[in-house]
């Protein structure tokens, strides 16, 4: 029964899915911190406030799931570049505790804004008629939105891979992770990488929340609800480092999603064993540098 | 700060001291922000539309509602708020509650105050059994729970079932109430299935999987309202188990009317028992839903919850009347046993040995209206329906 | 061969020397809260629920503020306190308060040794994530375990006889509650204070400023981390275990991540490693949201997520932090007195 093509692959299928709205969402928030030693608690909020742009701009402006993702990105990464600018640098010489305040602080003030200003309700998110349903791959039959996520997930995973180890701009940011007074010494623009990548890495969020609204839903309080997983996944993974989310966010996903669906009684109980282990036998994550 | 809140609430002393007995005071208590702050402005709406509604019935009588905000299901907020409405606002009534927990950490207080407390919400069913001064005008879990176990296996005619629920009391409750109500009556509850908690909303799809492969008849799912909700049924649709001839069923809080509209098509063919939803055709339910309409747009639809707290604010308008607007706790719970009311959701009363609502139960089933918005046909009703758990003392409901 | 010569009175010597000993303004939190217990005697839930979050981020700052052990966790804690308390009495096996309060910080300190003995080979995020995850795991752990602790209704209506056999604890109007948490907030406070300043308190700091270093100078970091750790474990315990007892019922919001987030916001904003900050801090976020609340019961976090903004942007070390820098600015600038024949090391 359980060692059936067909069950192991949906195992496989939805346990990526899941997995997927992971690695969006996070790897931001891992390139973020890697790079700008920043401990940035309102990625969260920055995601959530992508999904409400994605929603709020599909429902009153009428525009394909697409589309809104597009303008959600850009409006997230230039409403964060504003934040980062004007908040954010103040804050990258203070410790760790200031900044904890910081964006916990700034998580309550996009809560209670999206609680006073659209609604404490959550807020559905219509899929187009092509994502509903289920889609034939000829062995099985699955749910299309998870496929779909899988593909764009993957696609992000090789996009992002290759602009950082590929060009010029991912080159500075590598060389400023490792070594920032020696990246800043030869000349690369700090101010401006850090902002550019802080406003992308933001941006990431926010299709995260758009992509992910699915499975997550989407309510003032996601800025917190689910930051718990987005920083399991950043830790286990290696601060900065691309591959290290992509493969942490896969494992969680399809271990989450085996033990679910064969010990539901345990609850979350083996996320966060598993989260532990992973952590106590690598503590620089999968694939961070010792230190 | 501090002083200048003293000074205002001492001003508003002496102006209460000055309306006389025409003042009800009602502290409410419920979650504003958090999770639940979407159940609290439907309740919060629902009270204040009945004292729009009937404001010929609330005269001669001036109700001021006192709200404090219960953050979230720890219990201890909830607790010091009912706590200071006792004793710094001197509330006649208190009202609301929308977790059990809070309930149950509020009760010790409510029995200190000796004061009238009318839940409307929290449906955890042996919380009436916590405190003497407690009526509850909500529901219990079993009310829908037991119904649908006896509908599922008469009416749907269904053997199996696999019952899926939120891993928290009234998820237990409702799991409990179904499985015993189907198996007396034939069916088997083959697979119970713990679907993670009530904090974040999870990925259904592994558990839905999970019932999937147990092939049974009915899918009997009992989840929040809310998010879970709109997510039990996208997954549903998604996984293809209609076409796998298993059928979702559950009590209301699946097809909760505000999710109704976001969860599309693969709602369609849902069958749920419940004491209310916006379709009732009954008239008092189309002065509701229309006046509802107007007052918060015309794509609001009033809910369950909204109703919980209608009807907990007539049932206090009710006791107010009763005694005169001196409204003490004993001679309110007596008064409560008295109350019928022509609600939304149809006749209901209190029952005055367990101070719980006797109701009816509504089945029905999502299809498509007329103009092509989903809607709910009520396909069965069950008529002054009673906590069964109480009724049948199941424990801990003894 | 060179002496050192033995200099009592200078000037070193005795700020040093005047750094342990009491100071006027100490007085004034203990003094307020007795003022407050007569002023508002509405207002005692409210109050003792203020001094239990005091306690519990003095718990806070021993490991954070002094030996700069950043947890994300401590609830864990607070909430094995406060479990240890409930079910001993929801089943009928040990109720009495004083000893209930033992138990409950031997057991929290047990939860502590363990966790640290594994947890501190860790730092940084790491570490963080790992307190986190431990607490979360204890949290579903009592979800699961419903059959003894009651499950997400938690452990209600606690039979807790009055303490020392004649002050009965009133739950419409806890004047015995508020007393009684002051007391053992006294107490375990001068505890922690004696702590700081004794030569395992300097040591913590050692660790704190430079880890490398201590280690060069033989200190057995390790254990002093994990004995820190332990203790900070077993206040936290006591806070618990007193909150258990105070509102008689134990809940699934004693172990969650809502608590650990909140100490560590209030322990931050007070200011840390400063003994006072959990004072100052418990007493400006909760009255804060206490009030917002109840004026604006919808919208109250703008106001408290504004604070905390403009706090993290503006002032370094907390509200103390603030306090220090007026004082220092109000001072008269007077230059410091050395002896001018002493050169810098």
């Amino acid at each position: 029964m359980i060692f059936t093509v067909d069950n192991i692959a949906s195992m496989l299928l939805g346990g990526m899915a899941a997995g997927m709205v992971l690695f969006i969402v996070s790897v931001g928030l891992s390139v973020t911190m890697g790079l700008m030693g920043f401990a940035n608690l309102a990625h969260g909020a920055f995601a959530m406030l992508g999904g409400y742009i994605v929603v709020l701009v599909m429902r009153h402006w009428g525009v394909g799931f697409a589309l809104a993702l597009a303008i959600s990105f850009v409006l997230t990464a230039a409403i964060s570049m504003v934040f980062e600018r004007l908040l954010y640098s103040r804050l990258y010489k203070a410790g760790e505790l200031d900044q904890v305040l910081f964006t916990i602080g700034l998580c309550f003030v996009f809560i209670a804004s999206l609680t006073v200003f659209v609604g404490p309700e959550n807020q559905p998110l219509t899929l187009p008629d092509a994502l509903r349903g289920q889609l034939d791959l000829g062995l099985l039959q699955y749910r299309t939105y998870s496929i779909f996520l899988i593909v764009v997930g993957v696609a992000i995973a090789i996009g992002l891979w290759f602009g950082f180890e590929r060009t010029r701009f991912g080159a500075q940011i590598r060389a400023a992770v490792d070594n920032r007074r020696m990246a800043e010494s030869l000349g690369i623009n700090i101010d401006r990488l850090f902002a550019v990548t802080f406003g992308f890495g933001s941006g990431m969020a926010a299709l995260g929340g758009g992509l992910g609204a699915e499975f997550l839903g989407l309510d003032p309080q996601y800025a917190l609800k689910y930051l718990v997983f987005f920083l399991i996944v950043v830790s286990v993974g290696g601060l900065g480092s691309i591959a290290g989310v992509f493969w942490a966010s896969l494992i969680i996903g399809v271990l989450d999603f085996v033990l679910k669906k064969y010990l539901p009684q345990g609850g979350t109980l083996f996320i966060y064993a598993l989260a532990i282990l992973l952590l106590l036998w690598r503590p620089q994550g999968l694939f961070g540098k010792p230190a | 700060m501090l002083k200048r809140i003293l000074a205002a609430s001492a001003a508003l002393a002496v102006s209460t001291a000055l309306a006389g007995a025409q003042e009800v005071k009602v502290g409410v208590v419920l979650p504003y922000t958090g999770i639940g702050a979407e159940f609290a402005q439907l309740i919060d709406r629902g009270m204040e539309m009945y004292l729009k509604l009937n404001a010929d019935k609330v005269k001669p009588y001036q109700i001021k509602l006192i709200k404090r905000d219960a953050k979230n299901p720890g219990g201890n907020d909830a607790r010091v708020a009912t706590q200071e409405l006792l004793t710094q606002e001197k509330v006649d009534v208190l009202a609301g509650w929308v977790y059990s927990p809070n309930a149950i950490a509020s009760a010790p207080v409510v029995n200190a105050g000796k004061k009238f407390a009318v839940i409307m919400n929290a449906g955890t069913a042996h919380i009436t059994q916590m405190s003497g001064y407690y009526a509850r005008t909500s529901f219990s879990m079993w009310h829908a729970g037991y119904a649908m176990g006896e509908a599922a296996a008469k009416q749907l005619k269904a053997k199996t079932a696999v019952v899926g629920y939120t891993d928290f009391p009234p998820g237990k409750d409702s799991l409990n109430a179904f499985k015993r109500a189907f198996e007396a009556s034939g069916g088997k509850v083959i697979d119970e299935i713990p679907m993670g908690g009530a904090g974040a909303v999870p990925d259904f799809t592994p558990f839905f999987q999970r019932a999937k492969d147990k092939k049974p008849d009915v899918f009997f799912v009992f989840v929040p309202a809310g998010d879970h909700a709109a997510a039990v049924t996208r997954t549903y649709g998604a996984l293809g188990m209609r076409q796998a001839g298993i059928r979702l069923i559950g009590p209301g809080d699946i097809t909760q009317d505000t999710k109704l509209q976001a969860m599309g098509d693969a709602a369609i063919g849902l069958i749920t028992m419940h004491h209310y939803h916006a379709d009732l055709p009954n008239a008092e339910n189309k002065r509701f839903v229309a006046e509802w309409k107007k007052a918060y747009g015309a794509n609001a639809v009033p809910d369950f919850m909204a109703v919980g707290g209608y009807d907990g604010m007539a049932l206090i308008m009710h006791v107010a009347h009763q005694l005169k607007g001196k409204i003490d706790g004993d001679a309110a719970i007596k008064a409560a046993g008295t109350f019928k009311f022509n609600s939304p959701r149809g006749p209901i009363s209190i029952d005055p040995d367990t101070r719980d609502i006797v109701m009816n139960e509504y089945l029905s089933e999502v299809v498509k209206g007329p103009d092509g918005r989903l809607m709910q046909k009520v396909i069965g009703q069950i008529d002054n329906v009673k906590d069964a758990c109480k009724a049948q003392k199941i424990a801990p409901c003894k | 061969m060179s002496v050192t010569p033995h200099m009592p009175d200078h000037p070193a010597a005795l700020a040093l020397a005047r750094r342990h000993s009491l100071r006027w303004w100490e007085s004034l939190p203990w003094i307020a809260a007795l003022a407050f217990f007569f002023a508002y005697p509405n207002h005692l839930g409210f109050g003792t629920e203020l001094l239990i979050m005091v306690l519990f981020a003095i718990s806070l700052d021993l490991a954070l503020g002094y030996a700069g052990i950043i947890t994300l966790g401590h609830a864990a804690f607070f909430g094995a306190g406060a479990y240890t308390v409930g079910i001993l009495a929801h089943h009928g096996i040990w109720n009495e308060p004083l000893t209930g309060l033992a138990l409950a910080a031997l057991v929290a300190a047990a939860v502590g040794f363990l966790s640290g003995l594994v947890l501190l080979r860790t730092t940084g995020l790491t570490f963080l994530m790992l307190t986190l995850c431990t607490m979360l795991m204890l949290e579903e752990a009592a979800n699961l375990g419903h059959h003894w602790t009651g499950g997400f209704d938690g452990l209600p209506s606690l039979n807790i006889p009055p303490l020392f056999g004649v002050f009965e604890f009133n739950p419409l109007i806890p004047k015995t509650q508020f007393l009684y948490v002051l007391g053992v907030l006294f107490l375990c406070f001068l505890f922690v204070r004696m702590l700081a300043y004794s030569p395992f308190g300097q040591g913590l700091t050692g660790i704190r400023e430079n880890t490398l270093r201590m280690h060069a100078v033989g200190a057995p970091v390790r254990t002093r981390l994990v004995v820190c750790y332990t203790i900070s474990a077993a206040i936290a315990g006591i806070a618990g275990g007193i909150w258990a007892q105070a509102n008689a019922y134990v809940n699934l919001g004693t172990l969650g991540l809502d608590r650990a987030a909140t100490v560590l916001i209030i322990l931050v904003l007070g200011g840390f490693g400063r003994l006072y900050g959990a004072f100052v801090g418990a007493v400006a976020y909760m009255v804060l949201a206490h009030f917002l609340s109840k004026i604006y019961p919808t919208a109250w976090q703008l106001g408290l997520g504004l604070l905390l903004v403009v706090i993290a942007l503006f002032a370094r070390g907390g509200m103390l932090g603030i306090g220090e820098v007026l004082m220092q600015r109000l001072r008269p600038k007077i230059p410091p007195k050395e002896p001018a024949s002493r050169p810098s090391p």
